[in-house]
């Protein structure tokens, strides 16, 4: 149950709100982040909280390409598909992971490890082509980089290769770090 | 090359810049609110930024103290500042810098907006994927209410101002005002129909104003160094001041470029993002984020300002300028903008909802050269029936790459039917489009 696990944290969300309701999108959240995606169970416990209709959570759910109805893989790939990305190579991406990984779009690998998702614009235009991995973003994908950022997860649950604060083109004078 | 000067990412490209509140105190920041609050009243706080001609970063480009004008002025109830940080058009991915490098700009300007328009409370909504973004907006603003610069007795001057940031959770049109409105109501994002505006009935049904991200990090300059400054850069007197400009696609240098309004397409790409990224030549670009229409190698020289692009038969919307090479596919480019409508249609609206999916199964039939000739007129048809038949701008936008394509490269989408017709490969359709 959320509320015995997360109470200060709900708390501390429903106090931002004058009208219960808007914290709906803050728990959903919650709730993912302790089970990956959004049960049944949890969109009625947030009613619940929120008082609410159980079908007033699950219309709001459906809605947001955010929220998962159904468990994703540990690493949850979403590769950028949108015009900006494919004029610099992102179909060429989603085939790399075919062929590294075994599943296309939609799809999850064997051992839960990788689910691969092609998206819509993640509004890195100008640093594609680019994929978001849980919550982190990878920029001006190259094949080499991509191994080294698909070793790193298998390796440590995360990669050094994941973007920062974002700025592009680099002031110069940075140091440019590349894969 | 030109250059210019930078205004709002001046800061960032300081080196050793981390965004941090002492390296904004240090760069002159929050200078404009010790100037401003309880110092200055409201209402002048709005003429000010009237008169510096601001307007609307976000796409519409409304002129900002306008917006904030149209507020009731006796009204005893709350009201509400949403700073718009949803940045989902294709092509644009400024407020991602911004956010991400110096949030204290962005949030000194929402508290002199708060301050404006006599709003206790605002919220950032911001694009669900931005994950790093919100982390970083959080700690700057645990660092603001520290120094007391947000919260209850802001500067000792007996206002209170709460900012709080708010996810979305990966949804297009939550950009759209009256959706993001609904969203951050913890409902489907589904717009509004307008009027009554936000101003007067907006979130929870209270006079609230709606600013982009780039509009209020523009406040705390005007209000330091004077609106006529302001006024002097960029094309006056309708397109005042700088804007970054997104650029995209196949450029050698893409980036985010900041620039005084008015300068032309032309410098902008061959100048700033270093030109045409191979031997290729432009062959096509967009002016304006994925809902301006195309424009061609006809309207380098076009001035980069809201009515010289209005003129040229496109919109300067949210500044993504999108560089396509010869070689690409016309008709490919729009069906893979189509197919972005189409993901992103809210379902609201039977013309958006149902002519999108029939706009990227026309496009798709003509792509697998299973095309016919009565598939253009099919096409033009459609877009004319999605046109003024919404709810909020998105049908408008989503038809302008299919007529923009259609008027300036019409003999591509032919030369793709008349290769089915050679082929003889017509076939009865797929049923459905696939999402």
């Amino acid at each position: 149950m959320l509320k015995e696990k997360y109470k200060t944290e709900i708390d501390e969300i429903l106090a931002r709100y004058p009208v219960k309701r808007s914290a709906l999108l803050p728990l959903l959240y919650l709730a993912q982040q302790e089970e990956g995606y959004v049960s049944e169970a949890a969109m009625k416990e947030i009613a619940g909280l929120l008082r609410l209709t159980p079908s007033q959570v699950y219309e709001t759910v459906t809605f947001y390409t955010m929220l998962n109805l159904k468990p994703v893989g540990k690493f949850h790939i979403q590769v950028c598909k949108s015009l900006m990305c494919a004029l610099v190579g992102s179909d060429t991406v989603l085939g790399w992971l075919k062929t590294k990984l075994g599943i296309g779009p939609g799809q999850t690998t064997v051992d839960r490890m990788f689910t691969v998702s092609a998206v819509e614009c993640l509004a890195a235009c100008g640093t594609g082509p680019m994929m978001q991995i849980n919550d982190d973003y990878y920029e001006r994908l190259t094949e080499h980089k991509l191994d080294r950022i698909l070793a790193d997860l298998r390796m440590s649950g995360t990669s050094a290769l994941k973007s920062g604060p974002f700025m592009w083109p680099e002031p110069s004078g940075a140091v440019r770090r590349e894969g | 090359m030109p250059t210019y000067e930078k205004i709002l990412l001046k800061n960032m490209e300081q080196p050793g810049y981390t965004g941090s509140l002492p390296d904004y105190e240090r760069a002159g920041g929050y200078q404009a609110l010790r100037k401003v609050l309880g110092k200055v009243p409201p209402a002048e706080v709005t003429a000010t930024v009237i008169k510096s001609g601001l307007r609307g970063r976000g796409g519409a480009g409304f002129p900002t103290g306008v917006k904030w004008g149209f507020l009731p002025k006796d009204y005893q109830g709350p009201r509400y500042l949403c700073c718009n940080a949803d940045e989902s058009e294709p092509g644009t991915f400024k407020d991602r810098q911004l956010i991400e490098r110096d949030p204290h700009q962005m949030i000194e300007g929402i508290v002199l907006a708060c301050y404006a328009i006599q709003a206790a409370t605002a919220y950032i909504y911001i694009r669900g994927e931005f994950v790093l973004g919100a982390e970083i907006l959080e700690r700057a603003l645990s660092e603001a209410r520290t120094a007391g610069y947000v919260g209850k007795n802001i500067l000792e001057q007996g206002i209170g101002i709460d900012v709080w940031v708010h996810r979305g959770a990966g949804a297009y049109i939550c950009g759209e005002e009256t959706a993001l409105l609904e969203s951050l109501e913890g409902k489907r994002g589904l717009p509004r129909v307008k009027p009554p505006f936000p101003a007067t009935h907006g979130l929870y049904n209270e006079p609230t104003v709606v600013n982009n991200v780039e509009t209020l990090a523009n406040l705390p300059h005007i209000l330091v160094r004077g609106a006529e400054w302001f006024a002097s850069i960029g094309s006056a007197p309708k397109s005042t001041g700088t804007r970054i400009f997104c650029v995209s696609g196949h450029v050698k240098r893409p980036g985010n470029y900041e620039v005084p309004m008015g300068i032309t397409f032309r410098e902008l790409i061959y100048e700033h993002a270093g030109g045409m990224r191979g031997k290729e030549t432009l062959k096509a670009f967009i002016p304006g984020g994925a809902s301006a229409p195309f424009l061609t190698p006809d309207h380098l020289d076009v001035k980069m300002d809201f009515e010289s692009v209005a003129q040229a038969g496109s919109m300067l919307g949210s500044g993504g300028v999108t560089v396509m090479e010869q070689g690409t596919s016309m008709v490919w480019a729009t069906l893979r903008l189509m197919e972005f409508f189409y993901h992103e249609s809210c379902g609201k609206c039977t013309p958006c909802r149902e002519g999108s999916s029939w706009l990227v199964q026309t496009l798709r039939r003509i792509i697998d050269r299973r095309g016919r000739m009565e598939d253009l007129e099919t096409l033009t048809d459609l877009c004319k029936n999605i046109a003024g038949r919404t709810v909020c701008a998105f049908g408008d936008a989503e038809i302008s790459p299919v007529l923009s394509t259609l008027k300036h490269w019409r003999h591509e989408y032919i030369e793709l039917i008349h290769a089915a017709e050679a082929a003889n490969l017509i076939r009865p359709e797929p049923v459905g489009a696939k999402r």
